[in-house]
């Protein structure tokens, strides 16, 4: 049986856990506050995740991005895979909160999408 | 000189949280003063999440949580003036500011919410010696050119702060191909969230240097390097833990200061400790209507609880500018009316407001108006002047949003 | 061919360029910076010194009371910020009271007005944070306190205004003489000269020794200064300094004149003539330093540190005249300290050695007077409104530390020797000054600058060289 020690991010108390594991499978988990910190240890030892947020360029101004970010959490690994698909990409005005902006980003079928909403007359 | 009810100086988180709740409180005479080009105030350059699970039960980013609340503040068509810097303000509220639209100009409020927010702290106030070359920022400043602009302030970085500004931005430079050498901190513990050293500097394996600081910068034109030292239990450098680490850019999250200059110009008294106003449970300064929220107050880990503060102080100004009684005036064969004033936030639910005529009257109502609105009306097929009469006044009719400034008692034919 | 090239735009090259353009001279100031006031002339103690304490039968002596005189008539025809605030000379101990008289004595050798010695409850009634040590202060009325940059930006725009060639960016490298004067080899091209003026600074050395086979060595000796906020400003009204010793001056407090306070100098020797780092040890003996003539000093109000080189002669005084051995180049070397309080005397001096050589006619059409940026918060209200309606740039605050306007950049960028960088725009307004240290309006400052000079975010540096502020977009490294 090994021990792992983790800090929850799912929320700003930051619980401290310790997972069992033993072979590939977790035992148990202890020291979280609610049912989300149970989730997320369980799924932090198998497959971390993680939302992304970045900015991307708008299209027509070159001060001002549009901040973006993974609908849902992608896997850890694909982080700097995600911010290699969102170089390049330039977004067209107007733009509104919510607004998928790329789909299932570098594989991982989440979608990028707007935070912000920009209208044309800003630039 | 146009007066303003309620005029909140900030339109930030903490501006808008405010002006909601003064709106949704009863007042309708609100302005919100931002010097920005837009609404939201820090929370546009935090693009990242974290922001709105004890608020909105749901975990959004910055620019996310400020568009729900300008919304609502739009919603409640809430007078925003943008690009408006106040410049001064005096203890008999007269409000001084600035911009390219008002030109400069003075209003005077009934009441004031301070909602400035705060700024960083700057190397020099840490006098850290070495050269003064380009490429040291506070990281909020590197924030608002990463995350609006879109301008990478350098390629290798070390960061001397573990606030949360720091390890956000550490985890934000890396993710834009920065490389982030190292992130030194000169308390033993972070002063930032637990959540965040995890997913800032452990997800990307950038290290955290605790109970260390810079003692030297190196770099005539622009940063070349830093020397990064132990500190022991007195704060001091410790000889000999000298390391000389290469990078081009430094980045400052050293601290917050509530910005309190209009505060003080205005006589408000401090709270040396927390670098904002002294309140009491009203979030009421030592002047009267001048109300203080946010980060100008004290400075937040969270932007929800800002939001919550915010909108005690927005209640709290709403009572303060309503508690005026409102005349019970009577007219039109009503004599007299017992009482002839009413605070509907102090009354019960219901309340009797007994009356005499002045006359006999049949066939007629006894109405009750509200600037000039009808608030009920009792039919009587006669009334005496020998006779004491009544009616009830619900307190539901004349509250909040509905207060009007007069109510009229009168007879009115049957029609 | 110039009749006249200044190497040097601080505000000794200023100064003489300025005196020089009041005749009919062709004259070229070259300066290797990218914007004057580049060197001392920008990290000193801001005093215009009343001149006591510089050694009788000096052209310090001289020169410092000459340009004392000077400063307050000329600061009105160019609107530099000046105040005669008055300055007193403290004493600490009993045995070093011999030495205040000394000073006093040497004072009024030197011709300097209104000098008088106070006892420790005069000069307490004068100065409430005095230290508790101070038994004894002398008094010298005639001390002042100036703003370094206007000055030299002052005497530099009113030169070009008056038709002087202004040449930043451009290094000397190399100084040939020839029968008909001189060929100044800097690193964009060659220029010729019949004489030549070396206002170099810390390498006015560098610069004689390139046609002098007398050899001057210039000891550079870096000074670094503690500034603090406004709120302190009023911690001290007059300038407060120490008996000075053999190093100098010693540590001075002193209000600046925008209200600040300022702690400084140290002095350390120092071989790199760019060393301009401020150190621990230096910045911790201030600190302790000061304290001995002023008491209570907030030092948690200090905004900023910055250091400065002063060139020191081992003569201990400057050296103005014609190179002994090459005629026609003509020196001011070693201008430590008094130098910013001499430099008009200086100008006017230097401005008859070569007017002694060229004999050239005083121009007509010289122009006195030179307009600063109009400061919108100095102004009064009603003062504010005129100009915020007839330009709406001023009613747009950029600096709010400072309430620096949209409107003062843009004058500093635009007008003569406009502005190219951010500390260019920080010298002529003062937006970064403030307590917040650029942090707020620094972005504010790079987009005008990049819209105002067609630049891209890439030039804008903090001064020139190297020091861009940013260096690609967002990803560019991915």
């Amino acid at each position: 049986m090994t021990y792992k020690e983790l800090t929850c991010i799912r929320c700003p108390l930051g619980c401290i856990m310790q997972v069992a594991i033993e072979g590939d499978e977790i035992k148990e988990v202890k020291g979280n506050t609610c049912k989300r910190g149970d989730d997320y240890a369980r799924k932090e030892i198998t497959n971390p995740m993680r939302i992304v947020t970045s900015t991307i360029e708008i299209d027509g101004t070159d001060d001002m991005m549009l901040s973006v970010k993974t609908e849902k959490d992608i896997p850890k690994e694909k982080i700097m895979d995600c911010m290699k698909v969102l170089k390049g990409i330039k977004v067209s005005l107007p733009v509104h909160i919510g607004d998928v902006i790329i789909e299932n980003v570098a594989g991982t079928g989440v979608s990028i999408i707007a935070t912000k909403t920009i209208e044309v007359e800003k630039i | 000189m146009k007066t303003f009810e309620l005029v909140i100086i900030g339109g930030g988180p903490a501006g808008l949280a405010a002006a909601v709740s003064a709106k949704e409180n009863g007042i309708k005479d609100i302005l919100v003063l931002e010097r920005d080009k837009e609404l939201g105030g820090i929370l546009n350059q935090c693009i990242h999440n974290g922001f709105g699970l004890h608020t909105f039960k749901e975990e959004l980013t910055g620019p996310e949580y400020a568009a729900k609340y300008i919304a609502m503040a739009k919603q409640q068509e809430i007078e925003c003036w943008l690009n408006t810097m106040v410049i001064d303000v005096t203890k008999e509220k007269v409000i001084t500011l600035v911009g390219r639209e008002k030109g400069l100009l003075e209003i005077k409020a009934r009441a004031i919410i301070l909602a400035m927010g705060c700024r960083e702290r700057a190397r020099g106030a840490l006098n850290i010696p070495g050269f003064r070359p380009a490429g040291i920022f506070s990281a909020g400043t590197a924030q608002r050119l990463v995350n609006i602009e879109g301008y990478m302030p350098g390629k290798e970085v070390v960061i001397l702060g573990s606030g949360d500004i720091g390890l956000i931005m550490a985890r934000r430079m890396t993710l834009e191909g920065a490389d982030v050498k190292v992130v030194a901190e000169i308390m033993p513990y972070s002063g930032g969230l637990k959540r965040n050293i995890v997913q800032c500097l452990d997800d990307f394996d950038i290290p955290l240097r605790l109970s260390h600081t810079i003692i030297d910068i190196d770099g005539k034109e622009r940063i070349k390097g830093v020397t990064l030292a132990a500190v022991g239990k007195d704060g001091k450098p410790v000889k000999g833990t000298e390391e000389y680490i290469s990078c081009d850019t430094l980045l400052l999250s050293v601290g917050l200061i509530p910005e309190n200059e209009l505060s003080q110009g205005m006589g408000v008294h401090m709270n040396t400790i927390t670098g904002g106003p002294l309140v009491d449970e009203s979030l009421e300064t030592n002047i009267e209507g001048v109300f203080a929220c946010g980060n100008v107050l004290h400075v937040h880990d969270l932007v929800d609880f800002v939001s919550e503060e915010a909108a005690a102080a927005g209640r709290n100004a709403a009572h303060y500018l309503i508690e005026k009684p409102i005349q019970l005036v009577a007219e039109s064969g009503v004599r007299y009316t017992v009482p002839n004033v009413i605070c509907p936030e102090k009354m019960a639910e219901k309340l009797t407001v007994r009356f005499r005529v002045d006359n006999i009257y049949k066939d007629c109502y006894i109405s009750v108006y509200g600037d000039g609105q009808r608030l009920s009306r009792k039919k009587k097929q006669i009334v005496l002047p020998g006779e004491m009469e009544e009616i009830i006044l619900k307190k539901e009719d004349i509250q909040l949003a509905k207060r009007p400034k007069k109510i009229v008692l009168k007879i009115e034919e049957a029609d | 061919m110039y009749d006249v090239v200044i190497i040097g735009a601080g505000v000794v090259g200023s100064a003489i360029a300025r005196e020089l353009s009041r005749y009919q001279l062709n004259i070229c100031v070259v300066e290797k910076e990218e914007d004057v006031c580049s060197g001392t002339s920008k990290a000193n103690s801001a005093i215009v010194h009343s001149g006591v304490d510089a050694k009788a039968g000096t052209l310090k002596a001289k020169l410092n009371l000459q340009g004392s005189q000077m400063m307050e008539s000329l600061s009105a025809e160019l609107d530099i910020p000046y105040k005669k605030n008055g300055s007193l000379i403290v004493c600490t101990s009993e045995e070093n009271l011999p030495r205040l008289d000394e000073l006093m004595e040497r004072g009024k050798e030197n011709g300097i007005a209104g000098l008088r010695i106070l006892n420790r409850e005069e000069a307490l009634s004068m100065e409430s944070n005095i230290a508790d040590g101070v038994i004894a202060a002398l008094y010298a009325p005639t001390g002042a306190i100036i703003c370094p940059f206007e000055l030299t930006l002052g005497l530099a725009e009113n030169a070009v205004m008056n038709g002087v060639r202004l040449k930043l960016n451009t290094c000397v490298n190399d100084i040939q003489k020839r029968a008909d004067g001189f060929l100044i080899i800097t690193q964009n091209e060659t220029i010729k000269s019949r004489m030549v003026v070396n206002a170099a600074g810390v390498y006015s050395a560098e610069i004689h020794n390139m046609v002098s086979e007398i050899k001057y060595a210039i000891q550079a000796r870096r000074g670094n200064y503690c500034l603090l906020d406004k709120s302190a400003g009023n911690h001290v009204k007059k300038t407060i300094f120490q008996l000075p010793d053999q190093m100098g001056k010693g540590v001075l407090v002193t209000p600046t004149v925008h209200g600040n306070l300022l702690i400084g100098p140290t002095a350390v020797d120092i071989d790199d003539k760019e060393g301009v780092n401020t150190t621990r040890e230096e910045l911790d003996y201030l600190t302790g330093r000061a304290a001995l003539g002023v008491k209570n000093i907030p030092m948690r109000q200090v905004i900023t540190s910055f250091a400065g080189l002063r060139a020191h002669d081992a003569s201990d005084d400057f050296i103005i005249k014609e190179a002994k051995d090459v005629k026609g180049f003509i020196d001011t070397v070693g201008i430590e300290s008094p130098g910013l309080s001499s430099a008009p005397a200086i100008g006017a001096m230097v401005a008859d050695m070569v007017c002694d050589t060229l004999n050239p006619e005083a121009k007509t059409d010289f122009v006195a007077n030179r307009k600063g940026t109009t400061k919108l918060s100095e102004l009064s209200f009603a003062e504010q409104k005129e100009l915020i309606n007839k330009n709406r740039a001023y009613g747009n605050i950029i600096c709010r530390c400072e309430t620096i306007s949209e409107g003062e950049i843009l004058d500093a960028i635009h007008r003569p020797l406009g502005a190219k960088s951010i500390d260019g725009i920080k010298r002529r307004t003062r937006a970064g000054m403030g307590r917040c240290q650029s942090g707020f309006c620094l972005p504010r400052v790079m987009e005008i600058l990049k819209r105002e000079l067609s630049l891209s975010m890439f030039d804008i540096s903090k001064a020139g060289g190297e020091s861009k502020i940013v260096c690609n977009h967002n990803k560019d490294n991915l």
